[in-house]
C-alpha cells in the first residue's frame, strides 16, 4: 500500500491474460496427473476464496481497512443455508420459537433503554444503565434458557434445533451476505473512525465470538454436532439421480465415460458453473462501482485521508459502507460454501484458514485489484491444497539422510504444518518484493 | 459462617485464578504496549512468540528432566525459561534485521507493519508446531498445592474449600518481580530512559543522538522476555497449545487498548481488568448466592455466561472502552 | 570564514524545491535571526542546515569544516543544538529526564551543565519532576531550549522559541537567549516576531518562498523602510 510506483507493471497489457492462463496450466497439469474430479474440487473452493478474496479486497484494496475477523463473517454467512434451506424441525417453533423471538426482543429493548438512559439521564447514569442491563439480562435469561432447553429436547440425536425454513437453497445466499452484513454494521459503527488498529482488534474479537456462538448455540445449528444434509442450490442435482437418469447414461455413454465418474463431474461442473456465474457478476458490479464516482472517491479517500476530510467527505461513513459491503460479499461466499459442503461443521472454522489465507490470497494477487483478487484466491487456494502433498513429500527428501528415529519420525508426523511457514513466506515475500502483487493496480 | 464460606467460595474460584490470570494476560499486554509504543505497530505476532517461548522452554525443561535435574518444589520449567528467553530473543532479533527493518526504513505506514507481522505470525506457528506440535502439553512439575483444599478446610473447619496451586503463586510472584524490574529499567536506566524518549517522540530522540537501532534491538529482546515468561506461567497454570496461544492475542490486545496502547502501567490495569472480567462472568454464582441468601435454592447455575464465551467478554469490554475511551482508561498514545 | 556557512542551499522534501539559493551565516558568539512570512522556508532552512533535509546544492560549514554529508546526530556531536519548531520535548518524561536525554551523547559527569541551565532557566529547577507535558507553552520552550544546551553546543539553533508564549515570557526569553550568547555561543534563531528579534540580532535575514530577500544587520533591516512595511506591519 505504502509503495505505489507510477507506470504500468511488468508485462503491460498482457500480464493478467498471461497469468490467467498460466493458472487455467496449472489447473490442467493437476486434472492430467490426478483427475478431473480433483481438478475440479479445487477449482470450486478456488472459485469460492477469489470471492471471499474479493470482499476483503474491497475493504483493503480499496479503503485500507484491516479485517481480521473473516472467519466469522465466512461462518455467520453459512449459517445462512441453514436457516432458509433445512427441513423446519417439527415442534421445534411452538416449543420454544416464540421464546427465542421475546428473549431477543427482551435484549433489544433493554439495549435501547439503555442507550436511552445515557443519553437522557445527568444524575446517577452509570448506576441507572447498569442496573436496567442487569435487570434486562436476567430476565433474557429466565425466558431464553428454557426455550432453548425445549427446542434441543426435540430428537436431540438428529434435530434438536429449530430447523430452517425449507425454502430453496439458492434463496440462502442473499441471507449469508445480509446477515453478515449487520454484523458488519455494529462492528464498524463502533470501531472505525478510530485508529485503524483498533478495527482490526475488533474485528479479531467478532471473529472468535461469531465462531462461538455457531459451535455452542445448538439450538441455532446443532453448534458441534453439524447440520448435514443441506440440500445443493437449484440447478445442481444429486449423483445418485443423475445414476438413475437413463437420459443422463445415455450421454455419458456418448462421451464413453462411466456413470460414476460422468455424474460427479457433471455436478462440480454445474457447482463450477454457478460460483462463476457469480464472481462474474460480483466484477462485473465491482468495476462499474469502483469506475464511478463513488469509486474515485472511495481511493481519494484512501490515499489521502486527511485531505479528503478537509474535503468535506464524510470518511468514517464511507469506511461503513465499504465496510458492510466487503463483509456482505464474504458473507455470501460463506453460504456458497456451505452450500458446496452441504453441511455446517462449526469447529472447522479456524482463523488462520478463513482469515489469514484469504489476506495471503488479497496481497499476492495485488491488493485493489479486482482480477488480482480472483488470481490469488485461486492460485493460493491451489497452493494451500497442494502444500499439504508437498509438505511430507519435502520432508522425506529432507529426512532422507537421516537415520530413522524419533526425530525423523517427528519431522515428517510435523509435515504438514509446513504450509503455515510456506503461507508466511509468501505473504513476506511479496509484501517485500513485490508489494503491489502479481497484478498491480493500475 | 455462612458469609465466610461465601467469601472464600468467591477466593477460590474467582479472585486466585483470576489473579493469576491477570498477571499472565498483563504480561502479555506489557508486550504488546511496549511493541506499539516503540515500533509504532500492533504485532499480531505476540501470541505466537508467546508460544514460541514456551515451545522451547517445554523443550529444554524437558530435556533438564530426563537429565534429572529438578528445581526442588519449584517446577523446572523456571530453569528452563531463561533458555527460552534466550532463544526467542534471537529468533525475534532476526526477524527484526531480515523482516520489519527494511519497513522501517521506508518509513512503512503501522499498518503495513501489522500486515508483515500476520506474515511473520503464520511463520512462528508453523514453526512452533514443527518443534512441538499440535497437541495439549501438561508440562508443571514440583509441589502441586501451595494450599491445598484439604488442608485448609481441615484448618478452618469452614465448608468451602481454598486452594492456591504453585503454579498460580509462581505466576503472580514472578510477574510482580518482572513488572518492577521492567519499571525500575524504563524509570532508572540510561537504556530505558532512552527507550521512554524514543516512544515519546522519535524525531527529538534522534536528535539527541539515541541510537535507534539500539532501542530497537532492546525492545525486542524486551517483548521476547515478557511473552516468553508469560506464556511460560500461562502454560504452567493451564497446559500448553498452539493454537489457545493464538487465542491469546484477543485478550492480550483488549488489555493493552483498555489500558491505553503504548502505556505500560495500562497493560498492567487492563490485564486484570479483563480477567477479572471474564472469570466472574464465565463463574457460576449459584453457590455464593445459596451462602448469601438463606433458602435461597436457584435452579440455574447463575452464571451469566458459559465460558466458550470468555472471548466476548474482553471484546465488549474493548468495544465499550472504544466507545467512551478511545485512548484507553490511562492515556495512551493516540497516533 | 563565518563560525556557522551555509551557502547556496537549495532542496526540499519531495521533487518540487523549497529552499532556491539559500544563504545563511553566523558569525562566533553573534545571534543571526531569519524572518518572513509563514510558509517561506524558514524552518525548512533550519533543518536544511542541521542536515535534516537532503540538498541538492549548497554546502554547509561549521568552524571551517564541511558538515554537508553528515547526519544530524553527527552534527550534534560537533556542536550544533536544535530547538525544532514543533514537538520539540519528551512529554511524559519529567524535565529532568528531558535535560538528560539532551546530555545523551556525553559521556562525561553533566551535572554542572544541568545546574547552569537551571540557573538560566530557574523554573526549570522548580518543576524539575514534572512531566514536560504538563508545563506551560513558555516553561516547554524552555525545557526545549535547556534540553539543547545541554550537549554544550558551539552554534544553537532555535525555531520559533516565542511561539505561543505570552509578551512578558517572551521578553524572558529572549534575555535569556541573549546570556546564552554573551558565553559565547552563536545562535541562529527563527522569529516570528519580527520586531523583537531583529532588535537584538547581530544579522538578520529576510527568507521569502525559499531566497533570500533582504540581508542585513538586524539595526539595518529595522531602518529599512521597505523591510518595515512588507515584513514589520509599518
Ligand atoms: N515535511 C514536509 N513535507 C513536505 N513539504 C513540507 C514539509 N514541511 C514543510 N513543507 C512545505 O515547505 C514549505 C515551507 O515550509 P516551512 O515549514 O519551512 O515554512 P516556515 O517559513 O517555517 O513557515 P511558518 O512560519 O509557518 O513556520 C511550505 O510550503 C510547506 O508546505
Ligand atoms: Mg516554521
Amino acid at each position: 500500500m505504502s509503495t505505489r510506483q507510477p507506470g504500468a507493471a511488468r508485462g503491460g497489457k498482457l500480464r493478467a491474460p498471461l497469468l490467467f492462463a498460466a493458472m487455467a496450466a496449472l489447473i490442467a497439469i493437476e486434472a492430467a496427473t490426478t483427475g478431473w474430479n480433483g481438478a475440479l474440487v479445487i477449482v470450486n473452493m478456488g472459485l469460492i476464496s477469489a470471492i471471499l478474496a474479493l470482499g476483503v479486497n474491497m475493504q483493503w484494496g480499496y479503503a485500507g481497512l484491516f479485517n481480521t475477523g473473516v472467519v466469522g463473517f465466512i461462518a455467520l454467512g453459512g449459517l445462512g443455508p441453514v436457516l432458509v434451506s433445512m427441513k423446519p424441525t417439527p415442534g421445534a417453533f411452538s416449543a420454544g420459537g416464540w421464546g427465542i423471538l421475546i428473549a431477543f426482543a427482551i435484549a433489544l429493548v433493554t439495549i435501547m433503554a439503555a442507550v436511552w438512559l445515557n443519553r437522557h439521564l445527568t444524575r446517577m447514569k452509570g448506576l441507572a444503565i447498569l442496573a436496567v442491563l442487569i435487570a434486562g439480562f436476567f430476565l433474557y435469561r429466565a425466558v431464553f434458557d428454557p426455550a432453548v432447553a425445549a427446542i434441543q429436547a426435540i430428537n436431540p440425536a438428529s434435530a434438536g434445533y429449530l430447523g430452517g425454513l425449507g425454502l430453496p437453497t439458492l434463496l440462502s445466499w442473499p441471507l449469508g451476505a445480509l446477515l453478515a452484513a449487520g454484523a458488519a454494521w455494529v462492528v464498524g459503527k463502533t470501531a472505525l473512525g478510530l485508529r485503524s488498529d483498533y478495527l482490526a482488534v475488533a474485528t479479531l474479537g467478532i471473529g472468535e465470538i461469531i465462531v462461538a456462538v455457531l459451535k455452542n448455540e445448538e439450538w441455532l445449528d446443532r453448534g458441534v454436532l453439524n447440520v448435514t444434509g443441506i440440500p445443493r442450490p437449484w440447478p445442481v442435482p444429486y449423483e445418485v439421480d443423475l445414476q438413475a437418469d437413463p437420459g443422463f447414461l445415455g450421454r455419458a455413454a456418448a462421451f464413453g465415460l462411466d456413470p460414476v465418474t460422468a455424474s460427479t463431474i457433471s455436478v462440480k461442473l454445474l457447482y463450477g458453473t454457478l460460483f462463476a456465474a457469480v464472481l462474474l457478476v460480483l466484477i462485473w458490479a465491482l468495476q462499474l462501482a469502483l469506475n464511478s464516482p463513488w469509486g474515485r472517491m472511495m481511493r481519494a479517500i484512501r490515499d489521502n485521508e486527511v485531505a479528503a476530510e478537509a474535503m468535506g467527505k464524510n470518511v468514517t461513513g464511507r469506511h461503513l459502507q465499504i465496510f458492510i459491503l466487503g463483509c456482505a460479499v464474504i458473507g455470501l461466499a460463506g453460504a456458497m460454501m456451505i452450500s458446496l459442503d452441504g453441511q455446517m461443521t462449526p469447529s472447522s472454522y479456524n482463523p488462520l484458514r478463513y482469515t489469514f489465507l484469504i489476506w495471503v490470497m488479497v496481497i499476492v494477487g495485488g491488493s485493489g485489484n479486482n482480477w488480482g483478487s480472483v488470481l490469488g484466491g485461486m492460485l493460493i487456494w491451489f497452493v494451500w491444497i497442494k502444500a499439504e502433498v508437498w509438505g511430507p513429500q519435502i520432508m522425506h527428501v529432507v529426512t532422507a539422510t537421516l537415520a530413522d528415529g524419533a526425530l525423523k519420525q517427528h519431522l515428517v508426523d510435523s509435515a504438514p504444518h509446513m504450509r503455515l511457514v510456506m503461507m508466511g513466506l509468501i505473504l513476506l515475500l511479496v509484501l517485500r518484493f513485490s508489494p503491489r502483487g502479481l497484478l498491480p493496480e493500475k | 459462617m455462612d458469609i465466610l464460606n461465601a467469601l472464600v467460595a468467591i477466593l477460590n474460584y474467582v479472585v486466585v485464578p483470576a489473579t493469576a490470570y491477570g498477571a499472565q494476560l498483563a504480561l502479555g499486554a506489557l508486550g504488546v504496549t511496549l511493541i506499539y509504543g516503540i515500533l509504532r505497530f500492533s504485532n499480531f505476532a505476540h501470541g505466537d512468540t508467546m508460544a514460541f517461548g514456551t515451545a522451547i522452554t517445554i523443550l529444554i525443561t524437558w530435556a533438564l528432566q530426563s537429565a534429572g535435574i529438578g528445581f526442588g518444589p519449584l517446577p523446572t520449567a523456571l530453569i528452563a525459561l531463561p533458555f527460552g528467553i534466550a532463544a526467542t530473543a534471537l529468533l525475534v532479533l532476526g526477524t527484526d534485521k531480515i523482516v520489519y527493518s527494511y519497513y522501517r526504513k521506508v518509513r512503512a505506514a503501522p499498518v503495513v507493519l501489522t500486515m508483515v507481522s500476520v506474515g511473520v505470525m503464520f511463520l512462528m506457528n508453523g514453526l512452533t508446531r514443527l518443534l512441538i506440535g499440535v497437541d495439549e502439553i501438561k508440562f508443571a512439575d514440583g509441589a502441586r498445592f501451595l494450599i491445598s483444599a484439604q488442608e485448609f478446610k481441615k484448618a478452618t473447619g469452614l465448608a468451602e474449600p481454598l486452594a492456591i496451586r504453585s503454579t498460580q503463586a509462581i505466576t503472580v510472584i514472578t510477574a510482580a518481580i518482572v513488572v518492577a524490574a521492567l519499571f525500575w529499567f524504563l524509570a532508572k536506566t540510561r537504556t530505558g530512559k532512552s527507550m521512554r524518549a524514543f516512544s515519546d517522540n522519535e524525531d527529538l530522540a534522534l536528535l539527541s543522538g539515541i541510537n535507534p537501532s539500539r532501542v530497537v534491538a532492546m525492545t525486542w529482546i524486551i517483548a521476547a522476555a515478557l511473552a516468553t515468561i508469560a506464556g511460560t506461567l500461562y502454560g504452567l497454570d493451564k497446559s500448553f497449545k498452539a493454537f489457545n496461544y493464538f487465542q491469546l492475542l484477543l485478550p492480550v490486545f483488549a488489555a493493552a487498548i483498555v489500558g491505553g496502547l503504548g502505556n505500560p502501567l495500562g497493560a498492567i490495569a487492563g490485564g486484570f481488568i479483563i480477567a477479572y472480567s471474564e472469570v466472574a462472568v464465565t463463574y457460576a454464582w449459584k453457590k455464593v448466592a445459596m451462602y448469601l441468601i438463606p433458602g435461597f435454592q436457584p435452579d440455574s447455575l447463575l452464571q451469566l455466561l458459559s465460558t466458550e464465551y470468555k472471548f466476548a467478554v474482553s471484546f465488549t469490554i474493548l468495544i465499550i472502552v472504544l466507545l467512551f475511551k478511545p485512548t484507553g482508561l490511562f492515556k495512551g498514545k493516540s497516533v | 570564514m563565518s563560525f556557522l556557512d551555509a551557502s547556496s542551499m537549495t532542496g526540499g522534501y519531495g521533487a518540487a524545491d523549497i529552499l532556491h539559493d539559500c544563504t545563511l551565516k553566523v558569525e562566533k558568539g553573534q545571534i543571526a535571526v531569519i524572518v518572513g512570512p509563514n510558509g517561506a522556508g524558514k524552518s525548512t532552512a533550519m533543518k536544511a542546515v542541521f542536515g535534516m533535509l537532503r540538498l541538492r546544492a549548497g554546502k554547509v560549514t561549521l568552524d571551517g569544516d564541511d558538515i554537508t554529508a553528515l547526519s544530524p546526530q553527527e552534527r550534534v556531536r560537533k556542536g550544533m543544538g536544535f530547538v525544532p519548531q514543533v514537538n520539540n520535548v519528551f512529554p511524559t518524561m519529567s524535565v529532568e529526564e528531558n535535560l538528560e536525554m539532551g546530555a545523551f551523547i556525553r559521556t562525561d559527569d553533566f551535572r554542572d551543565t544541568m545546574e547552569q541551565v537551571y540557573d538560566l532557566f530557574p523554573i526549570l529547577r522548580e518543576k524539575r519532576f514534572q512531566n514536560a507535558g504538563e508545563l506551560s507553552g513558555g516553561q516547554r520552550q524552555q525545557v526545549a531550549v535547556g534540553r539543547a544546551l545541554m550537549t554544550k553546543p558551539k552554534l544553537l539553533m532555535l525555531d520559533e522559541p516565542t511561539a505561543g508564549v505570552s509578551p512578558i515570557v517572551m521578553d524572558e526569553l529572549f534575555d535569556r537567549i541573549i546570556e546564552v550568547a554573551r558565553t559565547g555561543i552563536s545562535i541562529l534563531m527563527v522569529e516570528q516576531n519580527a520586531r523583537q528579534a531583529l532588535e537584538i540580532a547581530d544579522m538578520g535575514y529576510v527568507l521569502v518562498q525559499g531566497a533570500n530577500r533582504y540581508t542585513d544587520t538586524g539595526a539595518a533591516l529595522m531602518a529599512d523602510p521597505e523591510v518595515r512595511r512588507t515584513f514589520l506591519g509599518g
